[in-house]
C-alpha cells in the first residue's frame, strides 16, 4: 500500500493576493489593484485538468483555498476550482472545504456565497483581540469588524475557525490568559493559536534585526504561555491536537491532517507546494512563485517550477517532523518501513526519561513538554 | 676561493616590523645579487606564514659579492636570523656562524623587547654590532632620541649610527660600507681539520635535507664523507653550494665560509642545529660548545574536528615533523575528543604554525586544547616524572611537590600602560625583578611562571595596552609551587580536556570563571545541565545551564514541508559537529574558549 494512503488527499489552491502586506507574514503574497480573476479561473482549472490526468481516481478528503487572502476571490472563482475539483475526483463523504478569510465587513458580505459554492469551513484570520495589537500586527481590522464578520460567519457556515497571534510585544501571561478566555467564549469548534514568529524577509525580522522590536516575551515567558494555553484550552474542551491547533473532538482540520498524517497533497497557484506519490515515489512539486510568472507556465501547459523525487529517508524524516507535531503523534512501524532505519531505542529512553516523549505500542508521541521543545526532540531521533 | 680578510659574516638584529626582512631585500637589490625583475618581497622569508607574518622562522643566508670604496671584492654572508623568542636556540646558534651584526631599530619606535632578546643573543657571541636607524623616510622618525635610547638601554656607541630607509634605498650604500669597514673579517686555518658548524637544515623534496654549514676550519668539497659528532653518523656530501639567495652549486667551502651541503640525508631530525660536522676521517674531535638537543616547552592536544581525519593528521605530523627536529609528538585518545596527538612546542609561536600549516598545507580542521607546560612531579618514593597532560596526573597520595617552570619576562612599554601592565603581570604570579625607564618608555622584568603566559598572557598584554607593549622571555628553570589539578565535570562527567593545573590560591577564581564562561558556551539542552570545577573530589566552583524550555515552529504546513525539512538536516549537521559526552553536546570552540581569562 502507498505510504500516503495513511494520510489522505487535499487540494491546496493558492491565492496570492492581499489588500495589505501584514509585518509578520512570510507567506507568497502580493497587493495588486486589479485583478482579472476570468483569467486566474481557467489558470486554477488548466492546473487541476493537469494533475488528475496524474493521479486519477483518488478520493479527495480536502479542499483549502488559502493565501494570501482567499476572501478577495469571487465566491464565482471559488465554485468553479470546487466543481472542477468534484469533475476530476469523487469527493468523500465527510470531504472539507475551507476558505481563508479576513474579518472585515466586506469579505462577510461573500460568505453565502462562498457556502453556496460548496465552502463548508471558515477560518478567519482575528489574529487579536484588542485594537492597539492589531494595529502593531499592521492589520487592516478593528476588533468590533472582526465580531461582528464571526456572527456572520457562524451564521453562514457549521465549522468556523479563527487565528489569534499571541507571545506579541509587551504581552504578559496573564493578558494573554484572558484574552484566550474571551476567544475560547467565542470559538464554535476551532482554534489555531500561534506563538508569533520573526521570520527574516519580513518587516518584523528588520525591525527585530535593527533592535527596533522591543518587549517580545522572554523564553520563559513563552514557554509558560505555551503551557497556559494547552491547559486553559483542554479545560474549555477544545484540548491542542497539534502545536499550534485546538479542537473539540471530531472537529480537526481535515484538510492540515492531511499534511501532519503525511498523506499526497496537490499544491495549485503562485508558490504553492505539493506531495504527489507516482509509481510508489513522493515527489515534491513547487510552482512558480510571482503570480504573472505562474499565469505565463500555465498557460503554456504546467504551472510547476520544481518536481524532485524525494528520497525514502527525506520523506521519513519529513513524515516524523510533521507527525511529532499531533499530540496523538505518529505509527513508529510506519516511519521505520519508509525510512528502512529503526529509532535508536537509547535515544528513545533517554527522551521518555526526560518526560518529552511517550511510547505506547508502535505509537510515539511528544508529550506537552516536549512539544514546546520540539525541533530538539527532533534532533534527537533523527541523529544517526 | 675568497681571502678570510675579503669575507664578512653578519647576521641582522631587529624587532618584529623594524624592517629587517626590507633591508635584507635592498642590500641584496643593491649588490645586483638579485635581478630586479626576480625581486619580490622579504626574499628570504620562504614559506606562506612567513611571509604573511612577516616573522622569520627558519633561518636563510645569502652569500652576496660587494666591490667596496677601497677597490676590493668582498664576499658578504647574511645570515637572516629567527626573529621569535621561541627560536632562541636557533638565534644563538645562528650568531654564532657569523662575527658581527647589524642593528636595526625602527627610527620612529626605538628600541623594542625583541631588540633586546636578540641583542643579548648577539653580545654572547661577542659579535660587533652596527646600529642601523631605519625608516627615515617616515615623519615620526625621530634618530637622535632613538640612537640615545639605544645608547642608554643597550649600552652601546650609537653617534655614528648609519641612518637608513630600507623603503627609499637611502643609506643602503653606507650599510654595506660600514659591514666591510667596522665588521671583522672572520678568523680559520685552512690546513686544519674541518670543523664547521650545523646552523640549520630542512628538507627539499628534490635533495633530500640541506645542511647550512659554517666552516670554522678545514676546507669541505664534494664527494668527501662527514661525520656528525652528536651522534657519530656519516654521509657521503654529493653537493655543496651558496645560496645567491637561489643554490648555486661550487667546489668547495673554505674557512669563513658560510654555505650549503646535501648527503642524501633522509630526515631533518638526523640533523641537529649546532652541532659540529667534520670529516669521516682525520676529523676533528672537538666539538664546538654550545650544542644541545631541542627541548619542546609548550605541550598540547591537536585533534581532528572530523574524527575519521585521525590517519590524515597523523599523516601530516609526520611529514611536519622530518623536517622539523624541536617538534615531537605521541598519539593521545581523549574521552571528549577522540583520537589524536600530544605535541611539544618550542614555544607558542611555534604551536600556532605548526598548527597553522596542518589546517592550510594538508587541509584538516583542528581542536587545539588548551597549552601545558612541563611540570616535574616528584613522588613520595624520590623519582621525578615530567607531566605533560593535566589529564595524566597521577594520584595525589604519590606525590610529594610539583615544580613549575618559570621564565624571565622582559616587558617594554610607553609609560601610560605601565600600571595595567604590572597589574596583569601580578595577576598572573609574576614577581618584579626589575623596572626601569628610558624617555617615556617602562622596562619591566618580571619572574613568571611559564603556565600563566602560555594561554592568552601576549593577548591580554596586547590588548592592555593597545599594541604598544613589547614582550619577549627565557626559561629560567623550575621552582616548587602549590600546584594541583582542576577538574571540570559538565553533567556530572569529568571532561577530560578541559582539565589544568592551577596554583592553588587561584583554583577557586580561576574554577569559577571557566564554570561561567562554559555556561555560555555549551548551548541549553532540554535538560539542566550541572558545570562545576572540582579539585580531587572537591567540587570548589558550579554553574547550572538551566534547560531550553521553547524550541518549536509555530506553524508549519504542507508548504513548510520541504524548508523545515532542510532545517532540520543543517541543524542536524550542527550538532554533529560538536562533541558529544555523556549526553551533552559541547562545541569545539568551547575547550579553548573556556580557558581564556577576561583579567
Amino acid at each position: 500500500m502507498d505510504d500516503w494512503r495513511n494520510g489522505g488527499f487535499g487540494l491546496y489552491v493558492h491565492w496570492p493576493f492581499c489588500q495589505a502586506k501584514c509585518p509578520y507574514c512570510d507567506f507568497n503574497s502580493h497587493v495588486t489593484a486589479n485583478i482579472d480573476q476570468k483569467i486566474w479561473v481557467r489558470a486554477y482549472l488548466r492546473e487541476l485538468e493537469r494533475i488528475a490526468q496524474e493521479v486519477p481516481g483518488r478520493v479527495l478528503n480536502s479542499i483549502f483555498f488559502g493565501g494570501g487572502t482567499p476572501s478577495l476571490m469571487h465566491p464565482d472563482t471559488v465554485a468553479a476550482v470546487i466543481e472542477a475539483a468534484r469533475s476530476h475526483w469523487p469527493f468523500a463523504n465527510d470531504i472539507e472545504i475551507t476558505l481563508e478569510a479576513n474579518p472585515g465587513s466586506v469579505e462577510a458580505g461573500r460568505f453565502a456565497g462562498y457556502r453556496d459554492g460548496g465552502v463548508n469551513r471558515i477560518s478567519m484570520g482575528i489574529q487579536a483581540l484588542n485594537d492597539g495589537d492589531l494595529r502593531r500586527l499592521g492589520r487592516i481590522h478593528s476588533v468590533a469588524e472582526a465580531r461582528s464578520a464571526f456572527d456572520v460567519a457562524r451564521d453562514c457556515f457549521k465549522r468556523v475557525s479563527f487565528d489569534l497571534i499571541y507571545a506579541r510585544q509587551g504581552q504578559t501571561l496573564e493578558a494573554w490568559r484572558q484574552e484566550l478566555s474571551e476567544a475560547l467564549s467565542m470559538a464554535i469548534d476551532h482554534l489555531s493559536l500561534y506563538q508569533l514568529t520573526i521570520e527574516d524577509g519580513t518587516a518584523f525580522g528588520d525591525r527585530y534585526a535593527r533592535g527596533k522590536l522591543r518587549n517580545l516575551p522572554t523564553e520563559d515567558t513563552s514557554a509558560d504561555m505555551y503551557l497556559v494555553t494547552q491547559e486553559v484550552t483542554a479545560a474549555h474542551g477544545m484540548p491542542g491536537y497539534e502545536i499550534s491547533n485546538h479542537a473539540r473532538p471530531g472537529a480537526e482540520s481535515l484538510h492540515n491532517l492531511v499534511y501532519w498524517r503525511y498523506g499526497d497533497y496537490v499544491g495549485i497557484g503562485p508558490g504553492a507546494h505539493g506531495r504527489l506519490t507516482l509509481n510508489g515515489i513522493r515527489y515534491a512539486t513547487e510552482c512558480h512563485l510571482a503570480p504573472g510568472a505562474w499565469l505565463d507556465a500555465v498557460s503554456k501547459g504546467n504551472g510547476e517550477s520544481l518536481r524532485s523525487a524525494l528520497t525514502s529517508q527525506d520523506a521519513a524524516v519529513e513524515q516524523l517532523m510533521m507527525g511529532m507535531r499531533l499530540s496523538q503523534g505518529l505509527n513508529m512501524a510506519r516511519f521505520e518501513s519508509l525510512s528502512g532505519n529503526r529509532i535508536d531505542s537509547n535515544r528513545l529512553s533517554h527522551l521518555q526519561e526526560l518526560g518529552m516523549v511517550t511510547v505506547s505500542g508502535t505509537t510515539l508521541a511528544a508529550t506537552d513538554q516536549g512539544r514546546a521543545v520540539l525541533n530538539a526532540v527532533l534532533r534527537e531521533l533523527l541523529m544517526d | 676561493m675568497t681571502e678570510l680578510a675579503n669575507i664578512r659574516n653578519f647576521s641582522i638584529v631587529a624587532h618584529i616590523d623594524h624592517g629587517k626582512s626590507t633591508l635584507a631585500d635592498r642590500l641584496i637589490q643593491e649588490t645586483g645579487t638579485v635581478a630586479g625583475r626576480d625581486m619580490k618581497e622579504q626574499l628570504l622569508d620562504s614559506m606562506d606564514i612567513e611571509r604573511e607574518r612577516g616573522i622569520t622562522i627558519k633561518a636563510n643566508t645569502v652569500r652576496i659579492d660587494y666591490k667596496a670604496d677601497d677597490g676590493q671584492d668582498y664576499v658578504l654572508n647574511l645570515i637572516d636570523t629567527p626573529g621569535h623568542v621561541d627560536f632562541a636556540y636557533e638565534v644563538s646558534r645562528s650568531m654564532r656562524a657569523v662575527e658581527g651584526s647589524l642593528l636595526v631599530v625602527d627610527s620612529t619606535q626605538g628600541v623594542e623587547a625583541q631588540t633586546l632578546a636578540n641583542v643579548y643573543h648577539a653580545i654572547e657571541a661577542d659579535h660587533d654590532l652596527v646600529p642601523v636607524l631605519n625608516k627615515i623616510d617616515l615623519p615620526a622618525s625621530d634618530c637622535d632620541r632613538v640612537a640615545e635610547q639605544i645608547e642608554d638601554v643597550i649600552g652601546i656607541d650609537a653617534s655614528g649610527a648609519i641612518q637608513v630607509s630600507a623603503k627609499t634605498g637611502q643609506g643602503i650604500h653606507e650599510t654595506l660600507e660600514a659591514i666591510v669597514k667596522e665588521l671583522p673579517a672572520p678568523t680559520g686555518t685552512r690546513d686544519a681539520p674541518l670543523k664547521a658548524m650545523l646552523v640549520d637544515s630542512w628538507y627539499d623534496a628534490y635533495l633530500g635535507v640541506i645542511v647550512l654549514v659554517r666552516i670554522m676550519d678545514g676546507v669541505l668539497k664534494k664527494g668527501e664523507r662527514i661525520k656528525m659528532l652528536s651522534n657519530n653518523s656519516t654521509h657521503h656530501v654529493d653537493r655543496i653550494g651558496v645560496f645567491r639567495p637561489e643554490m648555486e652549486v661550487i667546489d668547495e667551502l673554505g674557512p669563513g665560509d658560510i654555505g650549503f651541503l646535501t648527503a642524501s640525508i633522509k630526515q631533518v631530525r638526523d640533523t641537529r642545529v649546532g652541532d659540529t660536522i667534520t670529516h669521516e676521517k682525520k676529523g676533528t674531535e672537538d666539538a664546538l660548545p654550545g650544542f644541545k638537543p631541542a627541548q619542546p616547552v609548550v605541550f598540547c592536544g591537536l585533534f581532528p574536528v572530523d574524527s575519521s581525519e585521525f590517519e590524515d593528521l597523523r599523516d601530516a605530523i609526520d611529514k611536519l615533523a622530518l623536517n622539523d627536529a624541536s617538534f615531537s609528538f605521541e598519539m593521545e585518545t581523549s574521552a571528549a575528543l577522540g583520537f589524536g596527538f600530544r605535541c611539544g612546542f618550542l614555544g607558542l609561536l611555534h604551536l600556532e604554525v605548526i598548527r597553522d600549516r596542518i589546517e592550510r598545507e594538508y587541509n584538516i580542521e583542528l581542536i587545539t586544547t588548551a597549552p601545558s607546560v612541563v611540570y616535574h612531579i616528584h613522588m613520595r618514593d624520590g623519582t621525578m616524572t615530567e607531566l605533560h597532560n593535566p589529564a595524566d596526573m597521577p594520584d595525589l597520595t604519590h606525590v610529594d611537590h610539583l615544580e613549575e617552570p618559570r621564565i624571565k619576562a622582559t616587558i617594554l612599554v610607553p609609560d601610560e600602560y605601565l600600571g595595567d601592565v604590572l597589574k596583569l603581570c601580578q595577576d598572573r604570579r609574576g614577581v618584579q625583578m626589575d623596572l626601569t625607564y628610558a624617555g617615556s618608555r617602562a622596562m619591566a622584568v618580571y619572574d613568571l611562571p611559564l603556565n600563566e603566559v602560555v594561554f592568552d598572557f601576549y593577548d591580554r598584554l596586547k590588548s592592555v595596552t593597545k599594541g604598544y607593549a613589547s614582550f619577549d622571555y627565557q626559561m629560567t628553570g623550575y621552582e616548587t609551587d602549590n600546584l594541583v589539578k582542576m577538574s571540570v565535570l559538565v553533567n556530572d562527567e569529568p571532561v577530560d580536556a578541559l582539565s589544568m593545573m592551577v596554583h592553588r590560591d587561584r583554583a577557586e577564581a580561576r574554577g569559577r570563571a571557566m564554570v561561567e564562561k562554559l555556561k555560555d558556551l555549551i548551548p541549553r539542552h532540554m535538560f539542566k545541565i550541572p558545570i562545576q570545577a572540582a579539585i580531587g573530589g572537591k567540587v570548589i566552583a558550579r554553574e547550572t545551564l538551566s534547560a531550553m524550555r521553547k524550541d518549536v515552529t509555530a506553524k508549519c504546513y504542507g508548504g513548510d514541508a520541504s524548508r523545515k525539512r532542510k532545517l532540520l538536516d543543517k541543524q542536524k549537521k550542527g550538532k554533529k559537529k560538536m562533541r558529544q559526552f555523556g549526553k551533552v553536546d559541547i562545541p569545539q570552540e568551547a575547550f579553548i574558549s573556556a580557558l581564556k581569562m577576561d583579567s
